[in-house]
């Protein structure tokens, strides 16, 4: 059993945030994360603790820190103030990160918190977190959007820090609860788009009797100025988003495997 | 949209802006020729239209299906001597300006140097107005603490009903008659003055059928001349029709249409009223007759499609009269503000929308014009299909059709005393004013500056620009102890020049309703017959008038700066924040970053600044809703700016909330520009802590990537978005669905982006035909992007 505890380290709420489950929601911000992807977008969100943050060049403004210790009751009170939003458009709240079951305490808290309120929530993992955590919360949740990368064990360790025996099983265990599940695939142009990686991506989401669903998150560079302001060198400096067309291949080839298939959150 | 409408299309959009002085010279001969001395007033306005109608030169142009020109051809623009004259400085400056120009020709500038200002200079409203007006008003006025409407233009701001759709002209003469043999000259003080009247009416009721034989008499000789048997049959029965409407009721949809427009025409011809002229419901007003005849077979589907979109090009046909001075700044546009009302609740209270809604949404998509504007009024009882639909039009980037809230409207009319039947039939016009269409005259009748209030003051009730002392002197807020004290002070002054405002006000109705009466307009709206009184005399079964607050977003975080900064978190103290001020910010860097990036802002869902907003509000709403007007009705309140929130600026100076000098103060109830930072949701949230439903209409824009809403799930969350703030009771929500970058571009390659069109306020204009401050404005406004 986890233990629950009262705060945690965030680095983000944000608000009508539309690509990350249904209707419109609030996305919660979990910092820290067992891996380091070259291609994140969200790298402020991999280290676990408090850090500088160089002040944005354009503006010269902008906070001179990222990640904060927040309660989970001041989380709930900024949460709730999109209620009307939620049950309109059937929505509710996304925990992101980083990794959000990298403080499985925190986020066992604020899923007992949105459930008393009776809002929906969604966890947006890496599946990287030890099996016993992962079920747990899984379970806690309205809907788990998995990210799956990489199948081949050792060419995941090569790009995102650690290898993938954790994301396979808790895939699995995912599978086989009642939890609904979405995945979600980054693709990264010259990493993840490898032929054998994606006939083996859609082996294996084809394989699970529970999830028919896969959405294609397409590389993008936003994230670039964020590696600047905290000093840390773009891991995919030549990297260029994928075209329509290398995007409209892939999400034929996963339909061809009898996948439904959206582009996007 | 077939080769004929495309061809009326362009020859629209090319048609230059020009002043026609055939109006002004028909209306002057009429007066020169003595007739009109000899009777009274409402009969001398009615003969002069009469005059107008029956000598105007008619146009129709080759392909047209709809007929009917208030000047001599397309964008031809009259003038109205009576209301406002311009002298030869304001022609040539007309001609010369680089926004809004109109064309003037040689021989129009002659014409009004030998003929119109000879005979109208000493006689015109205008200067009757300014005749009358006190000092303390004008002081007010020339400081920019508010606008007048009135002074260039006659009181309009109306919508026609569901009455010609069931009653021919002639039925209306009837009613005029009957009403006329029914005054009581025994116990009616004020008989004689309606049988004037009621006669006026009978006048221009046959005058308008007068000018529709005219355009029978041209279709007629124009069918004789043209070889082509199509077009031949289709003049002859263009004749036809107007043979018989405007005279009696209209038995087919094309008959509607054509009807409406000789009404619109005559109501434009009239005078110059503020807002053009609108049909209001013509989904609900036109369905019976496409529905009848769809199911007889005399109407495809098609044709009813050709038949709208040429009724549309003759709304964008006719721009808004040409204004100068303060007017044109509170209204730098061609627009003329008619805005088609699509979908909402019917009379009894059914789901309004139908198969002609979606058709006429097809037609606004395809003839992406400026005018007419058009809406959707949103009730929860349309389908969500119907949102979806219209939001798919806004994601094209046009800034039409906008989004009012059904609901709120209803309420908002019922609250100032509208029957639920007829608030059911209204909606909203010219920007976001709700109104009870057919059954009320509710005039707007000025902008009023909130932000300048608050700065008056700060400067004890003189104005730093000019160093005049406009209003009561209030307390050095140097010596105010808490933010009470401040607050209380700004209600004083804001109490204090409500009330020059409605003085003037209740000065201006008067002289409209003596010497201005409208009796076309009256023949229109309900209950001016059964009344025997004109429109601007309180002959409407409703009369509002309207005083439209601006810079509502702008006077919160000023106060909020000024509450938190220095009575809470006392980290400057008033003094030197107003040397702050009066230096522009200029030396106090490091006290405007924090002003800007440290300080309670509205639009965040932040109860802090949204108190504050509350707290104006009510200030406002109290000083203003239910004082009496002189046309048995009473002021209410409505937030809205059109350009105004850009002249309002250029007259106040830096503001604590970290606005400088002379900058656009925030539009509508919009959160000043780049100050809303949690995006829309926050944004709604905070606008409907505000009570919408005790204002006449309030005006929020939001500005989105269009990569948000390019796929369907973004659309149906947008609508989510809409559906949720209209439960809150918000009024209206607008999209600009334009990236910064575009518009960027666009200001640098004017020529590459003649056809932009953005939301400015409460309607939409080519980005290019923008002044430069407008376009800083739209470009500064927060994007949801969202990615």
């Amino acid at each position: 059993m986890i233990l629950p505890t009262e705060d945690g380290i965030i680095f983000r709420i944000k608000k009508y945030a539309i690509h990350d489950g249904p209707g419109i929601r609030t996305t919660v911000f979990l910092k820290g994360c067992p891996m380091a992807c070259l291609w994140c977008h969200n790298p402020e969100g991999i280290r676990p603790e408090p850090e500088p943050l160089k002040a944005d060049a354009k503006t010269s403004s902008g906070p001179k820190a990222i990640g904060k210790r927040t309660s989970v009751s001041d989380i709930m009170a900024a949460v709730k103030k999109d209620i009307i939003f939620y049950d309109e458009s059937g929505g509710g709240v996304t925990f992101s990160g980083g990794e959000p079951m990298f403080q499985p305490g925190f986020l066992k808290s604020l899923l007992i918190a949105c459930r008393d309120q009776e809002i929906h929530t969604a966890i947006d993992t890496s599946g990287c977190a030890p099996p016993n955590v992962f079920s747990e919360l899984s379970e806690m949740t309205d809907l788990l959007l998995f990210d799956l990368k990489i199948i081949d064990s050792s060419t995941h360790a090569k790009y995102t820090t650690v290898a993938n025996d954790d994301v396979l099983q808790n895939l699995n265990l995912a599978s086989e609860q009642a939890t609904p599940v979405r995945i979600r695939f980054p693709l990264v142009p010259g990493i993840t788009d490898e032929r054998d990686n994606l006939n083996a991506v859609a082996d294996l989401v084809g394989s699970l009797q529970t999830i028919d669903t896969i959405d294609i998150l397409p590389f993008h560079r936003t994230g670039e100025g964020k590696y600047d302001r905290l000093q840390r060198d773009k891991h995919l400096p030549e990297t260029a988003p994928p075209t329509d067309d290398m995007i409209r291949q892939v999400s034929e080839l996963f339909e061809e495997r009898g996948l439904i298939v959206n582009v996007g959150g | 949209m077939n080769d004929r409408i495309q061809r009326l299309r362009t020859q629209s959009l090319m048609a230059r802006p020009t002043i026609s002085s055939e109006r002004a010279e028909l209306v002057t001969q009429f007066y020169q020729t003595g007739i009109a001395q000899k009777e009274s007033v409402p009969v001398q306005r009615a003969l002069a239209f009469k005059h107008v109608l029956e000598n105007k030169s008619i146009g129709i142009d080759d392909d047209e299906l709809i007929v009917g020109e208030r000047g001599p051809e397309p964008k031809a623009t009259p003038t109205y001597p009576e209301i406002c004259l311009h002298s030869l400085e304001d022609l040539d400056l007309m001609d010369r300006r680089e926004k809004v120009p109109f064309a003037v020709a040689d021989h129009t500038k002659a014409i009004y140097e030998s003929e119109i200002i000879p005979f109208w200079k000493g006689k015109t409203n205008r200067e009757r107005i300014f005749s009358h007006l006190p000092s303390e008003w004008k002081d007010a006025y020339e400081s920019g603490v508010f606008t007048e409407f009135q002074e260039q233009r006659s009181p309009g701001h109306t919508v026609l009903g569901d009455r010609i759709y069931r009653e021919g002209v002639r039925d209306m003469q009837r009613r005029i008659r009957s009403a006329i043999e029914n005054l009581d000259f025994y116990n009616d003080p004020d008989a004689l003055n309606k049988k004037e009247e009621l006669t006026a009416m009978d006048i221009v009721a046959e005058a308008l059928m007068t000018f529709a034989q005219r355009h029978a008499e041209k279709l007629t000789a124009l069918a004789g001349q043209t070889e082509d048997p199509f077009r031949n049959a289709e003049l002859l029965e263009m004749a036809a029709i107007c043979r018989r409407v405007p005279e009696n009721a209209p038995t087919s949809f094309w008959e509607a249409l054509q009807y409406y427009w000789f009404v619109h025409i005559g109501v434009i011809t009239e005078l110059n009223p503020w807002d053009s002229f609108n049909p209001g419901r013509l989904d609900q007003h036109l369905y019976p007759f496409y529905q009848r005849e769809i199911d007889e077979g005399t109407l495809t589907k098609e044709r009813a499609k050709e038949l709208l979109c040429a009724f549309w090009i003759k709304f964008n046909n006719h721009p808004a009269p040409p204004k100068t001075g303060v007017t044109l700044k509170e209204s730098s546009t061609y627009v003329d503000f008619a805005l088609i009302n699509l979908g909402g609740v019917s009379r009894d209270n059914i789901d309004g929308v139908n198969e002609l809604t979606y058709l006429m949404l097809d037609v606004i998509e395809e003839m992406r014009l400026l005018q007419p504007s058009s809406m959707v009024q949103l009730s929860k009882k349309n389908p969500d299909r119907f949102i979806r639909r219209a939001l798919k039009i806004v994601r094209t980037g046009f800034g039409q059709p906008s989004i009012f809230n059904t609901d709120a409207i209803v309420q908002e009319l019922v609250r100032q005393g509208k029957s639920v039947e007829d608030a059911r039939q209204g909606g909203a016009s010219g920007c976001v004013e709700a109104g009870a269409f057919g059954r009320e005259a509710y005039i707007l009748t000025g902008y009023f500056n909130l932000p300048k209030i608050l700065e008056i003051t700060l400067f004890n009730g003189r104005d730093p620009r000019t160093g005049k002392q406009l209003g009561p002197e209030t307390g050095e807020p140097s010596e105010f102890e808490d933010f009470d004290q401040l607050f209380d002070a700004f209600k004083t002054q804001l109490a204090h020049f409500i009330d020059i405002k409605i003085k003037g006000n209740n000065i201006i109705e008067q002289l409209n309703a003596r010497y201005m009466p409208v009796p076309f307009l009256s023949l229109l709206i309900d209950d001016c017959i059964e009344n025997g009184m004109d429109y601007n005399a309180g002959g409407a079964r409703y009369n509002t008038s309207y005083i439209q607050g601006v810079g509502l977003g702008s006077v919160t975080d000023a106060m909020s700066a000024l509450k938190y900064q220095i009575f809470d978190q006392k980290r400057v103290s008033m003094n030197d924040l107003i040397e702050a001020l009066r230096a522009d910010f200029k030396g106090y860097e490091a006290l405007h970053r924090s002003l800007l990036d440290e300080t309670p802002k509205y639009g965040n869902d932040d109860d802090y600044a949204d108190g504050i907003l509350k707290q104006v509000f009510e200030a406002y709403y109290g000083a203003i809703n239910g004082r009496p007007n002189t046309r048995g009705g009473a002021h209410r309140i409505n937030l809205l700016p059109t350009t105004c929130h850009i002249y309002f600026g250029s007259v106040i100076g830096a503001l604590p909330d970290g606005r400088r000098a002379g900058k656009p103060l925030s539009e509508g109830i919009s959160p000043v520009q780049g100050a809303d930072r949690n995006g829309p949701t926050a944004v709604t949230k905070s606008a409907a802590k505000i009570d919408h439903i005790r204002t006449g209409g309030t005006l929020l824009n939001q500005k989105f990537l269009p990569q948000v809403l390019d796929d369907d799930g973004g659309i149906a969350k947008l609508a989510h978005l809409v559906r949720s703030y209209f439960k809150m009771d918000g009024h209206h929500i607008q999209f600009n669905v334009v990236g910064r970058d575009e518009l960027l571009r666009a200001q640098k390659h004017p020529d590459e982006y003649r056809d932009l069109i953005v939301r400015v306020a409460g309607y939409s204009d080519y980005f290019v035909d923008l002044t430069r401050e407008l376009q800083d404005e739209i470009i500064d406004r927060t994007e949801h992007e969202n990615l």
